[in-house]
C-alpha cells in the first residue's frame, strides 16, 4: 500500500469520525430546554422522511407502487422483516411488469 | 434514562442484533458490490479492510472509489468529498444524546463510531417506543460493522461474480426499511406537518443540488417546523 493511499484512508476515517462525534458534542453544548429538546425529538422523523421522499415520490411508477405495497404490508403485519422483504419483492415485480 | 443492569444490557445487545439482521443482509449485498468495484479501482485487500473498518460509511466509500486513481490520488479532494457526503451524520449523532448521556464522555464518544443511516434509524425507532438502550444501539452497530467489513472483503477477494443488487430490487430494501421505521415513529397528528415539510424540502433540494444535501436540508427544515409548532402551542397553553 502506498503512503498516499494510507493517508487518504486515514484522512477519510478522521473526518468521518469527527462528524460522528461532532453531532454529540454539539448537542451537549446546546441547552437541554424546550425548543432544543423539541427540535432534536423531531429530527429522526424528519431525516427519515427526507431519506425516502425523493426515492418514493420522484423515482417512477414502479417505486411508487412498491412504496404503497410496503405501507400496506407494514400496517397489516407491523413486522420490519416482512415489510422489507415485501417491498423488495414488490419493486422487483413492478419493474418486471413495467419494464423499468 | 438510567443505566441498565448487566443482564439487561446483554439482552438488549442481542435484541439489537436480531432486529437488525435482515437490514444487515441488504447492507452486505451492497458491501459485496463495493468490494468488487474497489478491486477494479485498484484497491488492495489491505486497503479495503482499512477503509471499511475505519471509515465504515458506505455512501462516502462509493464516492471515494469514483475518485480513486492509484499513483496520483487526489488525497485532499477525496477527504473533502467524504466529509460532505457524511455531514448528515451530525444530525444523527446529535439525537443520540439522551441515549448515551449517562455515560462518561469518552465512552459516549466511542459509541458514536457506529452511527450510520440504517442502525441509527432502527435505534431511534426503538427510542420512540421507549425501549432502546446503549446496548441495543451497540448491538445494531457491531452487526452493521461486521456485515460491511466481511461483505466488502468477500467482494474484493471473489471479484467479478456479483450482479447489481438493483436487478433484484435490493436497492429498495433500504427505502422499505426506512418507510417501516418512519411509520413506526408516528405518534399522532403533531408529526404530520414536520414530516410533510421535510419530504417537500428534501424533494425540492434533491432537484436543485447534487449529492445528498437533501437529507440534511429536509431533516433540518422539517425538525425546525416541528419544534416551532410545538413550542408555539405550549406558549398558547401557558398564555
Amino acid at each position: 500500500m502506498s503512503l498516499e493511499a494510507l493517508i487518504t484512508i486515514l484522512g477519510m476515517a478522521a473526518v468521518t469520525y469527527a462528524i460522528r462525534a461532532g453531532g454529540l458534542l454539539l448537542a451537549n453544548r446546546l441547552p437541554a430546554t424546550g425548543f432544543v429538546t423539541s427540535w432534536l425529538k423531531h429530527v429522526p422523523g424528519a431525516v427519515l422522511a427526507s431519506l425516502v421522499a425523493p426515492a418514493v415520490l420522484t423515482g417512477g411508477p414502479a417505486e411508487a407502487i412498491a412504496a404503497a405495497a410496503t405501507a400496506l404490508i407494514y400496517f397489516v403485519t407491523r413486522n420490519l422483516f416482512a415489510t422489507m422483504a415485501g417491498g423488495v419483492l414488490a419493486v422487483y415485480l413492478a419493474r418486471l411488469v413495467l419494464g423499468g | 434514562m438510567h443505566a441498565p443492569a448487566p443482564y439487561d444490557a446483554r439482552t438488549q445487545f442481542w435484541l439489537g442484533i436480531r432486529l437488525f439482521f435482515p437490514v444487515a443482509i441488504s447492507i452486505a449485498a451492497y458491501g459485496v458490490v463495493w468490494g468488487v468495484l474497489a478491486g477494479q479501482a485498484g484497491l488492495s485487500v489491505l486497503e479495503v479492510a482499512l477503509m471499511s473498518g475505519l471509515v465504515f460509511a458506505g455512501a462516502s466509500q462509493f464516492v471515494a472509489l469514483d475518485m480513486w486513481t492509484p499513483g496520483s490520488l487526489p488525497v485532499l479532494s477525496i477527504i473533502i468529498a467524504t466529509a460532505i457526503v457524511n455531514l448528515r451524520m451530525v444530525l444523527m449523532s446529535a439525537t443520540l444524546r439522551p441515549l448515551v448521556g449517562h455515560l462518561p464522555l469518552p465512552q459516549a464518544l466511542g459509541t458514536m463510531f457506529f452511527v450510520s443511516d440504517e442502525q441509527w434509524a432502527m435505534t431511534m425507532a426503538e427510542v420512540r417506543k421507549g425501549n432502546a438502550s446503549v446496548a441495543f444501539f451497540l448491538g445494531t452497530g457491531v452487526l452493521s460493522w461486521f456485515a460491511w467489513m466481511a461483505s466488502t472483503l468477500v467482494g474484493r477477494v471473489l471479484g467479478a461474480f456479483i450482479d447489481d443488487p438493483a436487478r433484484y430490487g435490493l436497492d429498495f430494501a433500504f427505502t422499505a426499511t426506512f418507510l417501516a421505521l418512519l411509520f413506526g415513529m408516528w405518534r399522532g397528528r403533531g408529526d404530520l406537518i414536520p414530516w410533510l415539510v421535510a419530504a417537500l424540502a428534501a424533494i425540492v433540494t434533491s432537484r436543485l443540488i447534487e449529492g445528498n444535501w437533501y437529507i440534511i436540508v429536509g431533516g433540518l427544515v422539517g425538525s425546525f417546523a416541528g419544534a416551532l409548532i410545538e413550542t408555539a402551542k405550549e406558549r398558547r397553553h401557558v398564555a
